[in-house]
């Protein structure tokens, strides 16, 4: 009755708020989408037919040096790979944005460009390349290419992944430097007495942040995840131990694939509050 | 009217002089400094965006860089900021030659037209900015923040950052960090304009307020000619990347050098008018003087009145034909096409019966007699104009 009280006292032209069905829907299909391979593999990994319900998987996974070795070095690998490409494209697309602002769609080609080459070509050539190193024998560039080449932390494996990342820091950096007045905050900066360095320290870069971070977060994800370059040219990082462990003992391996999704997800969460951290504290200061 | 209009209407900036009069108005709390522009110049790839600027501020002196898009204000202020560079010319603060000094070194404080606050920092972090550049003391810094945001009208905002406050706040926030380093010369480019009207004129009036406190040397960048009039000692009108006139606000309006000057600054009607012997022009059934010389009689030339110098007599109920009338009245017959009320004053739009256009403008109080269609004489105050020939249009 009450309802249609209501109803029959709602003014005319109101419209009723109706539940949005839809879009739980949808949402409830997402999450069934991306939570099932994740229940599943979960369950192969508790899952003995003889025992039951056991964690036997996760203790030998554990208990295996290969995974601290290899995910150590995967965990290094991104980091400098996120070092070296913010090194890089930063004070390129700051410039760009200031000085050369034609060159924009020039950047964004080559930064595409790996997108569209895929990993296995573009280790195919670095191959190539690297196998020069018998020729170099007599020239100072013999210690180069060993250099690259260290198994404990292939340099040439930063190289490849900071080329691979260039679409990710790409796509975040411009999305950042688009949603600020850049050529005015720097020009403010400067009038102001700001040297070059101090302005891009103190004022682009710490407004640039959060395109920072999301350009990290994604390049870092990359990383951890690739597999074909890394087993090409002949490195153990996460991935390719993973696939190793898998060959004989499917149980350890899956469960070594939760493991890593747990640290992957850790770090993305440590990352992104880390660029959320100074919002947060202007929330508070002003609350 | 000062001149007689040249043929191209650009040649009177060249006789303009170099020097300023001392500024109108608590000169004596005045404590700014000189500045001067000689022969500027800048070309943008073919584009020429100042062609010989010359121009002398003196100390404590507002000075409105007035024009309309693309006649080099905004040049001619990021020159004197350092963020571009002269192709030939000088730039002399204080007798010293600032023209291949970094923008960082200058110390010339600037407001922007785009709210500029650095969006990670407070207001007070904000204003304090360049004196943490200058490494002064932190507690300096926070008493400099503090009294400067008093000034402006923002005490106790000193923690709220740039998203928290409204736009004409965050230019007062801007302001004040543009004067905490104590600069030399302050530059204002365009910073109203992204305001709405109410928030505008309360600020420009407290800028204003703010520049004579402080006698710093202004240099205000603007296309409102209602800003420029209102807030400068002086008003430098721009055309084509050259100065037209830089005179004093009243007298930039009464006496206009050119015709731009005149058509650009206020409301200005072109009424068509022939050159008559002894220096006067027929227009509107009467004969005016032409101030300076005037073209050979018989030219056919456009007269410059304002709407203010026009009257209109007559109206609803006026007994009589309109043309006698208009013979009576020392005018010219026309009809009210128009009327535009604009508080105190009413505009109307009308039309000579020989087809020529005018807008006039009356107290509202008698301009109630007049309504669309309604026949009347026009005519012209008596005083010496501004003419131009009518083939140089």
């Amino acid at each position: 009755m009450a309802g249609m009280n209501l109803t029959a006292t709602a003014p005319r032209g109101t419209r009723v708020r109706r539940r949005p069905w839809g879009s739980f829907v949808v949402l409830l299909l997402a999450a069934v989408y991306f939570l099932l391979p994740v229940a599943a593999s979960l369950w192969f990994t508790v899952d003995d037919p003889a025992e039951g319900f056991t964690f036997d998987a996760y203790v030998k996974g554990l208990g295996d040096d290969g995974l601290a070795t290899s995910l150590g070095l995967s965990v290094r690998l991104g980091l400098a790979t996120v070092a070296l490409g913010l090194l890089l494209m930063v004070p390129t697309m700051v410039v760009v944005a200031l000085r050369l602002p034609r060159l924009r769609r020039v950047v964004e080609i080559l930064c595409m460009v790996p997108l569209i080459v895929p990993p296995i070509a573009l280790v195919a050539g670095v191959s190539t390349v690297l196998s020069w190193e018998q020729d170099l024998a007599a020239t100072p560039f013999y210690r180069t290419f060993q250099l690259l080449q260290n198994k404990s932390f292939p340099l040439v494996l930063v190289l490849v992944y900071t080329v691979m990342s260039l679409p990710f820091l790409y796509r975040s950096l411009d999305a950042g430097l688009r949603s600020l007045d850049l050529k005015t905050l720097v020009e403010a900066a400067r009038s102001l007495g700001a040297s070059r360095t101090a302005t891009l320290c103190r004022v682009v870069l710490p407004n640039l942040r959060p395109a920072v971070v999301s350009g990290a977060v994604l390049s870092l994800a990359m990383v951890l995840g690739e597999y074909t370059v890394a087993k090409v040219l002949g490195a153990e990082p996460f991935s390719v131990w993973m696939v190793h462990v898998g060959e004989f003992e499917a149980q350890v391996s899956v469960a070594a694939a939760m493991l890593s999704l747990l640290i992957t997800w850790g770090l993305l969460l440590l990352l992104t509050n880390l660029a959320g951290g100074r919002a947060r504290n202007r929330r508070k200061t002003t609350a | 009217m000062t001149t007689t209009a040249p043929k191209t209407g650009t040649a009177a900036s060249a006789a303009q002089p170099a020097g300023p009069p001392a500024p109108s108005g608590a000169e004596g709390a005045r404590s700014g400094v000189a500045l001067r522009l000689a022969g500027l110049r800048r070309a943008f790839g073919g584009t020429t965006a100042l062609d010989g600027l010359d121009l002398d501020i003196a100390p404590g002196e507002l000075v409105a860089l007035l024009g309309p898009s693309g006649c080099g204000k905004t040049t001619a202020l990021r020159i004197i900021a350092g963020f571009e560079t002269a192709d030939a010319g000088e730039l002399l603060v204080d007798g010293e030659d600032l023209t291949g000094v970094p923008a960082n070194r200058r110390d010339i404080g600037m407001v922007f037209q785009s709210y500029s606050l650095f969006p990670n920092m407070t207001a007070a972090q904000n204003v304090a900015y360049g004196l943490r550049v200058r490494k002064a003391a932190k507690a300096e810094r926070a008493a400099r923040a503090a009294e400067l945001l008093d000034l402006v009208g923002l005490p106790g905002r000193e923690k709220h950052y740039p998203h928290q406050l409204s736009g004409g706040q965050q230019q007062r926030v801007a302001l004040a960090r543009a004067l905490a380093i104590r600069p030399r010369v302050l530059l204002l480019d365009e910073p109203l304009s992204a305001l709405d009207a109410k928030v505008r004129l309360q600020l420009r009036e407290e800028i204003r307020r703010i520049q004579l406190e402080l006698g710093i040397t202004t240099v205000f960048v603007t296309h409102d000619q209602e800003e420029a009039l209102s807030m400068a000692d002086r008003v430098a009108v721009m055309r084509d990347g050259r100065l037209e006139q830089c005179a004093a606000p009243g007298e930039l309006y009464e006496r206009p050098a050119t015709p731009f000057v005149a058509e650009f600054v206020g409301t200005m009607n072109r009424l068509p008018g022939t050159v008559r012997e002894g220096g006067t022009v027929e227009t509107l059934g009467r004969r005016l003087a032409v101030h300076g010389t005037a073209p050979a009689a018989g030219t056919r030339v456009d007269v410059l009145l304002r709407p203010e110098s026009l009257r209109v007599t007559g109206g609803d109920g006026a007994a009589g034909e309109p043309a006698e009338r208009a013979a009576a009245e020392g005018g010219v017959p026309a009809t009210v096409r128009v009327v535009t009320f604009l508080g105190g004053t009413t505009r109307l739009h009308l039309t000579t019966d020989e087809g020529a256009e005018a807008k006039a403008d009356l107290p509202s109080w008698e301009a109630a007699a007049f309504t669309p269609g309604t026949r009347c004489t026009l005519a012209a105050h008596d005083h010496t104009v501004l003419v131009e020939e009518t083939a140089a249009r």
